[in-house]
């Protein structure tokens, strides 16, 4: 099938981009990925620059590639990344514009590939349980209900590729934190920490410039790992919690 | 060059305690004047940097990706093993380490892999407390699974995420030390050279990949954390990005390089579809828990698998290792899978496949079980193949996945060269010539964890500490290397892409040196690779310059290191007249075709040694010692 391709190109952060249009034979076989490692290999031959993009494991798991084909996030397949997506979906004679995710918090570093390290410092500011190395308790020792267990399982398995935000017309980071903040949430390993991880987070996520969850649900509806509307709900409720249990705890301090 | 594998004296199962109770020690108010770089956030180098900033080290840490959590350990599906014991079923610390020493083939170091087995338990309560989520039985206990080469179920899972749920855990615990300022990361930074002072590993330049910066970074110690060479191949299950350039440039300035001919091929990976192929998916060996392999008996069967009446059918692992069955280990069962297609019993369109075949554990389980064990698994083999596993066997054939080979490191993970400490799979130390399933997960976790803080306070304690900087002449004369190379790439400026030599380098590395070699096919491999690489350096196409975010420029120079790293690994095969695990020798083959070993001339580590550009690299030799276990023939019948 021939394919056109508009696609999103940029030389660095400083450059102001455009969109340069390209032909493309692709093969029903090929998963999406491979097609522009066809088209990066002709541009070479032609002793042009090939088009930058992400991608890494290229088995939908370790989160690095992703990019919008006709606006939607990861391209047409639902809860599928761009490098499991292949070419059976598509059919000869279509035209795909590919743009990198559009959102102030993530800005081009050239073409398709954007800085996320935004999402490292969302992380950073509480998305762990603070233990030792060497200082844990052996593993049956704290029981953990199955369904417990199995729905943190569901909220870990976010691959951090940041399809959410690209999705999001507020561009909120909004199912990303809550993942990790559900995921700890639910187990007991993370009750200690629990209140200053979500004021801690949230805080992260205000200042790297995300914008606010309106609960739209394009997040969910894109999200590679399937990860439900459900963990906003959480996070949100644990905000609160936290908001008011900090503020008991800062009029009971000083008291002695 | 003698090898001193450091290997403390004393019964196996003490050495590890003597070891600790020898150590120096660096005291707490003294570990922050010290200053230790890691290379890689896998599963080794997060939890290596974790721990050591933990302690009070100052860390500085690097990765090539846009983030610590991709590391390639992130796509480890089925499990780590852990002799906990947990099912009462006969575990031990010392089953384990013989399971793991037996299915390398025995070309593992006991006490190395003594201590992997200890340390293992450890490293599940360690991930427990981190919030890894773990499979759990409804009593709230930790679930496990069975995987190949081991008679006990001892591998503990998160559905068929393990790797990611593990990866993150350790990134978590990265992320924490990196907010408390212990740890310096740094992102998108790929290392070029080592910096070798007065004999001491003592710092590392890197590129910054998205400006094209080349920079030094000094410190006390560095650590190497930086994965396998199974792209040397160019179609493997490793992630695009996988490279040797740290290890072969630690190589170049004296590290020496170990087994590197063994290579494990997978037995369960989605076929290869064409000739724009990027990469192989694997597909988890715990669905051999509940898989069965087969390939029709009659050749050129062209019947849908369902019209294949069971007794027309060869369950073939089941009927030549009726007590492992479909869980014979991964050397086995590859070799078996080519024995078939070599036959010409080969299903799919390329006569290059075998089934995998589900449909009577759905009939037994229930598809919802089936499901809740492997749905993301059978999920990814539909986005990828088209077809429903559900309702038609899954096809599959082996592909190159895993490197036991690497930087030769002592029992306390240090190279020949001082200074320089070798984690996880970047190193060779425990798993022989062939490893077994779920096992490289302990081991990156057991060396970040629970060994390097321990061995990297023993070094720095009597090693030079700072006293050097920028202008040391062999800092600037490592950053000319890189700043030259990069330059001297651009410049060729001919007409083949980074990619078409690439795959030119895996097509003779699979033909000649993948599952089976012989004497001829390795010579033919070393005619071919030294002209391929010259080619190279005269045809390569780079585009764009070195100051910008320049894809092609980083793929050559990983290309590059292939080039000559194939050629090593070729010449490695070739002096090694036995076929052990990975390595099978075609010449070296019991009736049946089984691996016949050599323990009389090759019961030893092949640590290479570089001579310099253009000259032919030394073979030195640490010879395995067995104190403790009996070399047996290896069998799964």
């Amino acid at each position: 099938m021939r394919l056109t391709l508009d696609i999103w190109r940029q030389k660095n952060g400083a450059d102001a981009g455009r969109f340069e249009t390209y032909s493309v034979e692709a093969n029903e076989h090929q998963s999406f990925l491979e097609m522009l490692d066809v088209l990066n290999q002709d541009l070479i031959g032609q002793g042009k620059e090939p088009v930058a993009f992400d991608s890494d494991c290229r088995e939908g798991i370790c989160g690095m590639c992703g990019f919008l084909v006709n606006g939607v996030p990861h391209g047409p397949e639902n809860n599928t990344t761009i490098c499991q997506t292949h070419m059976r979906h598509f059919h000869d004679g279509q035209r795909l514009r590919l743009e990198p995710w559009r959102a102030a918090a993530f800005p081009v570093l050239r073409d398709l590939v954007v800085d996320r390290t935004a999402f490292d410092r969302i992380i950073q500011a509480g998305g762990y349980v603070s233990v030792r190395t060497g200082s844990a308790v052996d593993s049956n020792a704290m029981l953990v209900q199955k369904n417990a267990a199995d729905r943190a399982m569901t909220a870990a398995a976010c691959i951090g590729c940041g399809a959410c935000v690209a999705a999001c017309p507020n561009a909120a980071a909004a199912l990303f934190t809550g993942a990790k903040i559900t995921q700890l949430g639910l187990l007991p390993q993370g009750q200690p920490e629990r209140i200053d991880r979500a004021l801690n987070m949230v805080a992260q996520y205000g200042k790297e410039g995300f914008g606010h969850c309106t609960l739209i649900g394009e997040c969910e509806a894109v999200c590679p790992a399937k990860i439900k509307l459900e963990v906003i709900a959480r996070m949100n409720g644990d905000f609160v919690k936290a908001v008011f249990s900090k503020r008991a705890e800062e009029s009971a301090g000083g008291a002695g | 060059m003698a090898l001193n594998s450091k290997i403390p004296s004393g019964p196996l199962e003490k050495k590890w305690e003597t070891a600790k109770k020898e150590m120096k020690l660096v005291n707490p108010a003294n570990k922050r004047k010290y200053t230790v770089i890691v290379v890689g956030t896998g599963l080794a180098g997060a939890s290596c940097s974790a721990s050591l900033g933990e302690m009070g080290y100052n860390v500085l840490s690097f990765c090539f990706q846009d983030s610590p959590r991709r590391a390639h350990s992130i796509a480890a599906q089925g499990g780590i093993n852990a002799a906990k014991n947990y099912q009462n079923d006969g575990d031990s610390v010392y089953r384990l380490f013989y399971d793991t020493i037996k299915g390398g083939d025995f070309r593992a170091r006991e006490a190395n892999v003594y201590r992997l087995a200890e340390v293992s338990a450890n490293i599940i309560d360690q991930c427990t407390a981190q919030g890894v989520p773990f499979a759990r039985e409804y009593g709230g206990t930790l679930a496990n699974r069975s995987f190949g080469g081991a008679q006990v179920s001892r591998t503990f899972y998160a559905r068929g995420q393990t790797g990611q749920q593990l990866l993150l855990g350790a990134y978590s615990a990265l992320s924490r030390q990196i907010a408390a300022g212990t740890v310096k990361h740094r992102s998108r930074s790929e290392m070029l050279e080592l910096i070798v002072i007065e004999g001491r590993a003592r710092g590392i330049v890197t590129r910054d990949l998205v400006t094209g910066k080349i920079e030094s970074h000094l410190a006390d110690a560095v650590i190497l954390a930086t994965g396998g060479y199974g792209n040397v191949f160019y179609l493997s299950t490793n992630a695009k990005g996988s490279n040797a350039t740290a290890a072969w440039r630690a190589h170049r300035k004296g590290a020496f390089f170990a087994n590197p001919c063994y290579t494990q091929i997978h037995p369960t990976c989605i076929p290869k579809s064409g000739d724009y192929q990027s990469k192989l998916t694997l597909m988890s060996e715990s669905l051999r828990n509940d898989g069965r392999i087969w390939v029709p008996k009659k050749k050129g069967d062209t019947r849908s698998p369902d019209q294949i009446p069971e007794d027309e059918r060869d369950y073939y692992l089941e009927r030549i290792y009726p007590s492992y069955g479909n869980l014979a280990p991964r050397d086995v069962s590859s070799r078996q899978a080519k024995y078939r297609c070599d036959e010409g019993l080969g299903v799919g369109p390329s006569g290059l496949g075998v089934y995998l075949d589900f449909a009577q554990s759905i009939q037994r389980l229930g598809q919802k079980v089936i499901a809740e064990r492997y749905g993301n698994l059978f999920e990814m083999y539909e986005k990828i193949t088209g077809e429903n596993p559900y309702q038609v066997p899954m096809r599959i054939y082996p592909a190159v996945h895993y490197a036991m080979g690497g930087l030769w490191v002592d029992y306390n993970l240090q190279s020949n060269l001082p200074g320089l400490f070798v984690l996880g799979e970047a190193n060779f130390s425990d798993h022989g010539a062939n490893r077994l399933g779920a096992s490289a997960l302990m081991q990156g976790l057991g060396d970040g964890y629970f060994v390097i803080p321990y061995t990297i306070g023993d070094y720095l304690a009597s090693a030079p500490r700072g006293g050097i900087d920028a202008k040391n002449p062999a800092v600037q004369a490592a950053e000319k290397e890189a700043v030259s190379r990069a330059e001297k790439l651009l410049a060729v400026n001919g007409k083949r892409s980074v990619d078409s030599f690439h795959r030119e380098l895996g097509t003779v590395m699979w033909e000649n040196v993948g599952m089976a070699r012989s004497k001829e096919s390795l010579e033919k491999a070393l005619k071919r690779i030294p002209e391929i690489r010259d080619e190279f350096w005269k045809n390569v196409k780079v585009t764009g310059t070195g100051a910008e975010l320049n894809q092609e420029l980083e793929k050559a120079g990983r290309v590059a290191d292939f080039l000559e790293f194939g050629e090593l690994l070729a010449w490695d095969a070739l002096q090694r007249n036995e076929s052990c695990g990975g390595h099978f020798r075609v010449e070296y083959a019991t009736p049946d075709g089984e691996a016949q070993r050599n323990d009389a001339d090759y019961a030893y580590v092949a640590a290479w040694e570089w001579k310099g550009e253009g000259q032919r690299q030394v073979l030195n030799k640490e010879p395995l010692v067995y104190e403790n276990i009996k070399l047996a023939t290896r069998s799964y019948k």
